[in-house]
């Protein structure tokens, strides 16, 4: 029926989009094993992230490749106050409110962007957006892999960040015992607001990776983290290396659904084994901390 | 004597690699206020859980009324006349305390305004009769464990478990508080609380079992249980039994 | 709940049926009968989420439902809208069960039970817009066949009495379950899972109770939105805009209240239409999203400032009104 090529391809296709998937659903999951929330509006933010690259190469002339010096830190930034100083206060950290504030500041973060952009998909051109690697029999489109090996570095730089600096330090303290951190001093809003900060951060890497070879519209953010959920779910919330697990699974899971069920069923598998990951283990494959 | 009313048969039950308790067996006189005491860590807790049903035990059996309750969920064994309290208390916050109590009454009368009438009547019994219109989350902490209380009472049990009923009450508060569960005895409830505070342990209960280390190491009246030296020895240390003053009974 | 009685539920319900014999417009009724089907729809995930705290984020799964069995009932199996009504609610429930089985039996709660009711929403959405049984991408169209046999009324003032009439009687519906045993349960299971459990309460099958409840009234609010457009496609029937109308309405209003959702719909809605004339005399045209966008900070906002929502805010303006009883 299908040649061995073609599902090699879509694998290969599948694990390169899936480490990009995996950065997104970075940030998720370490918001989600140091604060403990789930922040519904991490999708809203890739879809501002992937806007900022799209204006800084229509109206500044900048490559998504440089433009990501200049966009980490400033998401970065934007998180960190988000969290700070509209999250938490307005949630007095309740669960239930956390829910529905993130819910709310997605709503409005989408539909500024749908008033400012309107409900067009954009794209940007780049003149490598079409160039391809050869790896043995197949054809790699280089952003793809660029996207690929720039996901596992900022995984691995992260990984170090939280061994290594006492910043990352302080943040696994406070993702283990909050009051116990608060105890020696470390101060528990600044590194919840650090560590959401990071999350927009890797967004805006991602976002850089994606628009080379993506479109965006207003509505992007809300496809893209579902599957981040599905990701932190499966992987273990919390956990890095399930993240990076999860999202190559679910980059290979997506192609060959997109092969054998088409394009408007692929989306289907995703949901569906979130649902059953969801129902079945929750803790994911890490048996992290629910 | 009467068949015990509650029946713990060799009941083990481990957490991953803990053993947190180890074929502990031991039995509640219908009627009776049993206490369950011993060191922190013994496993009173874990016990308390598989007996309510919050747990299942790895081995061993529950019996209530010569019945197996052992893989009974909690909400059914409240249903047959197990109730129990929680040692960190769980009042609804939101609701008031005729509410809060209601819940518990509406266990055996369907219709509203029987339910508030029962709330009523057990606020009476244990002293709430003039805070039923507060909300739950007004009230002190004292007032709380009474809250606790007439909760699990209003369901009508035949059996109440205390989990540390009287946890973070100062003494006046305790000396109140005893008179109330001894009514509560009176009117037909067999107690078997699990506690800390020894001058409620000594004075209420008629029969102890003492649980260390996951297992049931003695069981007798107060006095008895108090001078038996491997007691002395759980609470205190190993030797202690054999130290000058080390035969008088406990102090909490 | 404090505050509502039959006396109140009278009044208002006498209120609503005189709106649309005081605003005759069309531009007037329209906007009464889409605010009555949110509010209706808003009345179902209150039920659930506010007196049982389990937040759905999907509660389009069950609107869509409704929509288009309404839909489809008459257009693939030839039946009578007034028959088509009660089977479109009643798979509306089924649907509602069978997500609740499944998610409460998982013992899915928070953030995850949020999550897989979005799950579940997208799923159905993804599916209607892909087969051709439910007219894929290009959706459904009910024949315009005018006549009260078939409940396309040339009066717009019938189909939107029809809308009022199902807001009342969930009012009645929401009063009903808050005063009886049921309701009890519910708010326990709310307030505190494991202490329900202690006290005899089966709080699977109270869940169960609920989300089926919720479901059959959100799915009427989908029948009646089929029946009022004739129109319908995945992304009306299943899109997150009915997920957060729902949801959004009780917050703003007063969550586990009777009248907040009516309440909240009413000022969401018209401080939509007025944001959105706004902006047009600002701008000189229309600026998508900019309604929602206010929607999105009252959201944060009520949280913040006014957890209890606007009927929260009128019971503080009245330090007389018992608690209990």
């Amino acid at each position: 029926m299908l040649k061995p090529d073609i599902i090699i391809a879509a694998v290969a296709n599948g694990l390169l989009t899936g480490a990009v998937y995996a950065l997104i659903a970075l940030g998720l999951t370490l918001v989600y094993g140091v604060l403990h929330i789930i922040n519904f509006a991490h999708g809203a933010i890739l879809t501002a992230a992937m806007f900022a690259v799209f204006v800084c190469h229509q109206v500044f002339r900048i490559d998504p490749y440089l433009a990501v010096f200049v966009l980490t830190p400033l998401f970065f930034g934007l998180g960190y106050v988000l969290q700070r100083y509209v999250i938490d206060p307005a949630s007095h950290g309740n669960d239930s409110n956390i829910l529905l504030v993130t819910l709310g500041l997605s709503i409005v973060i989408e539909n500024a962007l749908l008033a400012t952009f309107r409900s067009d998909t954009r794209s940007i051109d780049v003149p490598y957006g079409f160039s391809v690697l050869e790896v043995g029999p197949l054809l790699l489109s280089v952003p793809k892999v660029i996207a690929f090996v720039t996901s596992f570095a900022v995984a691995v730089l992260l990984g170090l960040l939280l061994v290594k600096t006492d910043t990352g330090k302080a943040i696994r303290a406070v993702a283990k015992e909050k009051a116990g951190s608060a105890l020696v001093g470390i101060s528990v809003e600044h590194i919840y607001a650090v560590t959401f900060g990071i999350g927009a951060a890797c967004l805006a890497i991602a976002a850089c990776l994606l628009m080379p070879t993506y479109l965006v519209n207003p509505r992007s953010g809300d496809a893209f983290v579902l599957v981040a959920f599905t990701i932190v779910v499966l992987g273990g919330m919390g956990s890095i290396g399930g993240a990076l697990a999860g999202g190559l699974i679910i980059g290979i899971v997506e192609s060959l659904s997109g092969l054998f069920l088409g394009e408007s069923l692929g989306q289907i598998g995703i949901f569906l084994i979130f649902i059953l990951v969801l129902l079945v283990k929750p803790t994911g494959f890490s048996g992290a901390r629910v | 004597m009467a068949a015990p009313i509650l029946d713990v048969l060799s009941v083990t039950k481990t957490f991953g690699g803990l053993t947190a308790v180890r074929a502990a067996s031991f039995d509640v006189a219908e009627g009776s206020i049993t206490g369950l005491i011993g060191p922190n860590g013994a496993g009173k807790t874990t016990m308390f859980a598989v007996i309510a049903g919050f747990e299942t035990p790895t081995e061993g059996s529950v019996r209530y009324r010569g019945v197996d309750v052992t893989g009974l969920d909690v909400h059914r064994r409240a249903a047959l006349g197990i109730a129990r309290t929680f040692q960190i208390v769980q009042p609804f916050a939101g609701l008031t305390v005729r509410e809060n109590i209601a819940v518990g009454a509406y266990l055996r009368h369907r219709e509203r305004r029987r339910a508030h009438e029962m709330a009523a009547k057990v606020a009476e019994g244990v002293g709430l009769s003039s805070m039923l219109g507060q909300s739950a989350s007004e009230l002190t902490a004292a007032g709380r464990k009474r809250l606790e209380l007439a909760r699990a009472l209003a369901t009508e049990p035949q059996l109440l478990l205390l989990d540390e009923v009287l946890a973070g009450l100062n003494p006046s508060e305790i000396r109140d508080m005893i008179p109330v569960i001894r009514v509560i005895q009176q009117s037909g409830v067999t107690i078997l609380m699990v506690e800390h505070v020894m001058q409620a342990v000594m004075s209420l209960c008629q029969h102890i079992h003492v649980l260390a280390e996951g297992q049931i190491i003695a069981r007798g009246t107060p006095s008895a249980v108090s001078r038996d030296p491997r007691v002395i020895e759980a609470y205190l240390g190993h030797g202690a039994a054999k130290r000058p003053h080390g035969g008088e009974s406990a102090h909490a | 709940m404090k505050g509502a009685s039959w006396l109140s539920i009278g009044v208002v319900a006498a209120m609503l049926v005189a709106l649309p014999l005081l605003l005759t417009s069309n531009v007037a009724l329209n906007f009464i009968t889409f605010a009555g089907i949110i509010t209706l729809a808003a009345q179902g995930w209150n039920i659930l989420a506010g007196y049982g705290g389990q937040f759905s984020f999907g509660h389009a799964a069950f609107f869509g439902t409704g929509a288009y069995a309404m839909a489809l009932l008459q257009v693939r199996l030839g039946l009578n809208p007034w028959l088509a009504l009660p089977i479109a609610i009643a798979i509306g429930g089924v649907v509602g069960f069978l997500i609740g089985a499944l998610s409460f039996r998982a013992r899915l709660r928070g953030s995850y039970f949020a999550l897989v009711t979005l799950a579940f929403a997208e799923v159905l959405r993804i599916l209607t817009n892909a087969l051709s049984f439910t007219g894929g991408a290009a959706g459904v169209l009910i024949p315009l066949r005018v006549g009260s046999d078939n409940m396309q009324f040339r009066d717009a003032r019938v189909l939107c009495w029809l809308v009022l009439a199902f807001v009342v009687g969930a009012l009645c519906l929401t009063y009903a379950i808050a005063r009886s045993r049921f309701g009890a349960y519910l708010v326990a299971v709310r307030e505190n899972e494991d202490a329900a459990r202690a006290l005899g309460v089966d709080t699977f099958l109270v869940k169960l109770k609920a989300i089926t409840v919720s479901a059959m009234l959100t799915a009427a609010a989908g029948c009646l939105y089929a029946q009022k457009s004739l129109y319908l496609d995945a992304g009306i029937g299943f899109g997150p805009w009915i997920s957060i109308d729902a949801l959004l309405a009780p917050i703003v209003g007063g969550i586990g209240t009777v009248f907040g959702p009516l309440v909240g719909a009413a000022a969401l809605l018209g401080l939509g239409e007025v944001t959105k004339t706004l902006i047009a005399s600002l701008t000189g045209g229309a600026a998508p999203g900019v309604d929602l966008i206010v929607f999105g900070a009252l959201l944060i906002l009520s949280v913040a400032f006014a957890p209890q929502g606007l009927m929260g805010l009128v019971r503080v303006l009245r330090p007389a009104s018992k608690g209990g009883a």
